[in-house]
């Protein structure tokens, strides 16, 4: 479970999250909406631990575990991963030793997982050196592929994706947080959503994500503030009719 | 002969147009015996270690050649594979035509000081050669090594790579355990001849009181190819050189790559020059170079003498732990339509890149360190894959004692 209570984070000088409160149970995901500059990476940035996000007052917990002042790293391998929208280049990385690094020296069919993602030709380049918005999405998600994160958060995930690929990009994200209907089709629907445990937090703007992974809840950030939780579907729907200021008086 | 010998007196006191002066007089040059070794496998252990980090492999396993000399001595001389040669450069002077043609052609003997006393007190060298049309199925390895304290080395080294043959050479200069302070100086000439290619990786292995002035000179016929790798990673007290290599041929191709870590109390002096003179010729030089807490001064000099040529410089710098790093990359195109480029760039490790590789469960040295090695390496197109090995070995071994 990952456990966000009263959290107030600064950047810099200013006051990016205000007085969060967000629970996400095993096998929960929660969509994320918000306007431009309402905090919404801001608070992914913080959960994965970035340490430029101060956290002022509040507490994180994972697993039981206070994380508020853990290292990414640690945050890491707690089960922690992310999907970034604009991952740095690392010069002279592979791709290829980049995968294998995520699985933290488990034994993984990087070749497999690239194929999986239409990526085999980029396993040789250069991490992020010269990828487009799609290709880097699909770079992200062979990572997680890897790592197998517990609580996986994306960033954007269908920005600069093309519509041939967004499909791809959909159907992996829900195969990851165990919503796909492909994965054990021995098992019924019910057994598979009781075993569940993987948690996932996703930022969208355009709500196409929505198309091919099921949420439980929707959340609204709006100045900094967690505004709205209800039905991904509804928000989403409310976002699009009357915008996202008539849309957080929901909270109220 | 005579004639060299005159010309070199004239010049032994000609300080080098850049780098720290030397005082060759405070070394000593006297002949330094060391029995010759038939079974390299008879070498001590300690010896035999030393030269494995020079890339030196001493069961011989894929390699076509090998040359090693201890000081002054050469200690090993042989070829395995046929239409290669490997001769000690005393031993080709005194019995082949051909090697006194090509020795101070392209080097001049009145360079400076260092040339003068290579010429005055040569201490042998080694001349490799590719016979026409011969490839190279392995690569030749050579190493110089120091041994005796206060040593100073002078050798001269002849690589050629006759019309279409295929030339690979690795060679190692390191010290043994047991030396403290050291000169070497090594004069190299490279003929690339017609349709030849010939890769020469050099890993320099030295000591913390170590001086070393390298001369090089190389020149690229029609058709011909020449990689020139430098790797030097560990510590030394003063090294400069400025190799030079001029395409004088339709189509040559000269590309150098370098990797330079300086160490604290390490002054490194490193450029690569190369001129552009025939049409269609092309170059290229990319430097890495990483201090943590030596001067690392990087020059490169790119010279497009005719129409149509391409050339392109790269110098990226990482200061990791105080130290400096000067880039001074130089284009100078003489004629119309050339095509030249350089990029340089000096920084620090990104924090953004740390993070990213943290937030997959690296440590925060494990990411400098990752980042460090994907810095350092360089994808080195036509080298063979067992040589690009060698020089990613060299670089993961000293990458983690950059850290």
């Amino acid at each position: 479970m990952l456990l966000i209570e009263d959290l107030q984070v600064k950047l810099g000088e200013r006051e990016v999250l205000r007085h969060i409160d967000l629970q996400i149970n095993p096998g929960e995901t929660h969509i994320l909406f918000g306007p431009n500059g309402s905090g919404k990476t801001s608070l992914l940035m913080t959960i994965m631990g970035y340490p430029q996000y101060k956290v002022t007052a509040g507490r994180i917990t994972f697993k039981g575990v206070d994380i508020t002042n853990l290292p990414i790293n640690e945050r890491a391998r707690l089960g922690i991963g992310m999907s970034y929208q604009r991952p740095p280049t690392v010069n002279g990385l592979k791709t290829r030793q980049m995968v294998q690094i995520c699985a933290g020296g488990r034994d993984v069919d990087v070749a497999g997982m690239a194929a999986r993602m239409n990526f085999t030709d980029f396993l040789d380049r250069d991490i992020n050196a010269g990828f487009s918005g799609g290709e880097i999405k699909r770079s992200e998600l062979v990572q997680l592929m890897a790592q197998q994160p517990d609580l996986l958060l994306f960033d954007e995930p269908e920005s600069g994706v093309d519509l041939e690929n967004i499909a791809l990009i959909g159907n992996t994200i829900s195969m990851l947080l165990q919503r796909d209907f492909h994965t054990e089709p021995h098992k019924s629907q019910l057994q598979r959503k009781k075993e569940r445990t993987k948690m996932g937090l996703i930022i969208t703007h355009t709500g196409f994500i929505l198309d091919y992974v099921t949420a439980d809840k929707g959340q609204v950030l709006f100045n900094g503030v967690l505004s709205c939780s209800n039905n991904p579907s509804d928000i989403f729907n409310c976002i699009k009719v009357m915008g996202y200021e008539e849309c957080v008086k929901c909270a109220i | 002969m005579r004639n060299l010998t005159d010309r070199a007196r004239e010049a032994k006191d000609k300080k080098a147009a850049i780098g720290p002066d030397v005082d060759l007089a405070t070394f000593t040059a006297e002949p330094v015996r060391h029995d010759y070794v038939k079974d390299l496998k008879t070498l001590p252990v300690v010896d035999r270690e030393r030269l494995i980090q020079a890339g030196i492999d001493t069961t011989e396993s894929g390699r076509a050649g090998t040359y090693i000399q201890m000081d002054t001595a050469v200690v090993h001389a042989h070829a395995k594979q046929e239409g290669l040669e490997v001769i000690p450069i005393k031993e080709a002077l005194k019995k082949h035509e051909w090697a006194r043609e090509h020795y101070w052609k392209l080097v001049s003997v009145d360079a400076d000081k260092y040339t003068a006393a290579a010429e005055l007190n040569l201490h042998d060298g080694y001349v490799i050669r590719a016979l026409p049309g011969a490839k190279a199925v392995w690569p030749v390895q050579a190493c110089l090594y120091l041994d005796k304290d206060n040593i100073s080395q002078y050798v001269h080294n002849l690589i050629i790579a006759e019309e279409g043959s295929e030339l690979h050479v690795i060679t190692g200069c390191a010290t043994s355990p047991r030396l403290k302070r050291g000169l070497h100086v090594g004069i190299s000439e490279f003929f690339v001849k017609k349709n030849a290619k010939l890769s020469f990786t050099m890993i320099h292995h030295w000591a913390e009181e170590v001086m070393v002035r390298p001369r090089s000179v190389g020149i690229v016929e029609e058709g011909g190819l020449f990689l020139n790798n430098y790797i030097c990673m560990k510590p030394v007290r003063s090294l400069q050189m400025y190799p030079t290599t001029h395409l004088v041929g339709k189509g040559a191709v000269a590309r150098f790559y370098s990797i330079l870590v300086g160490t604290p109390g390490s002054e490194m002096d490193v450029g690569g020059r190369i001129l552009l003179k025939a049409e269609d010729t092309k170059a290229e030089i990319i430097a890495r170079a990483i201090t943590n807490g030596g001067t690392i001064i990087n020059r490169g000099d790119l010279v497009g003498e005719v129409t149509g040529v391409k050339a392109h410089l790269e110098c990226k710098g990482l200061i990791l732990n105080g130290g400096i790093i000067h880039a001074i990359p130089e284009l100078q195109g003489k004629a119309d339509g050339v095509e030249m480029s350089h990029e340089a760039a000096v920084g620090k490790i990104a924090q953004e890149e740390i993070l990213y590789l943290m937030s997959r469960g690296l440590s925060e040295d494990e990411a400098i360190s990752t980042i460090v090695r994907g810095f350092l390496s360089v994808d080195i197109p036509g080298l063979p894959p067992k040589l690009q090995e060698e020089i990613d070995r060299a670089v993961d071994l000293s990458s983690k004692d950059v850290m």
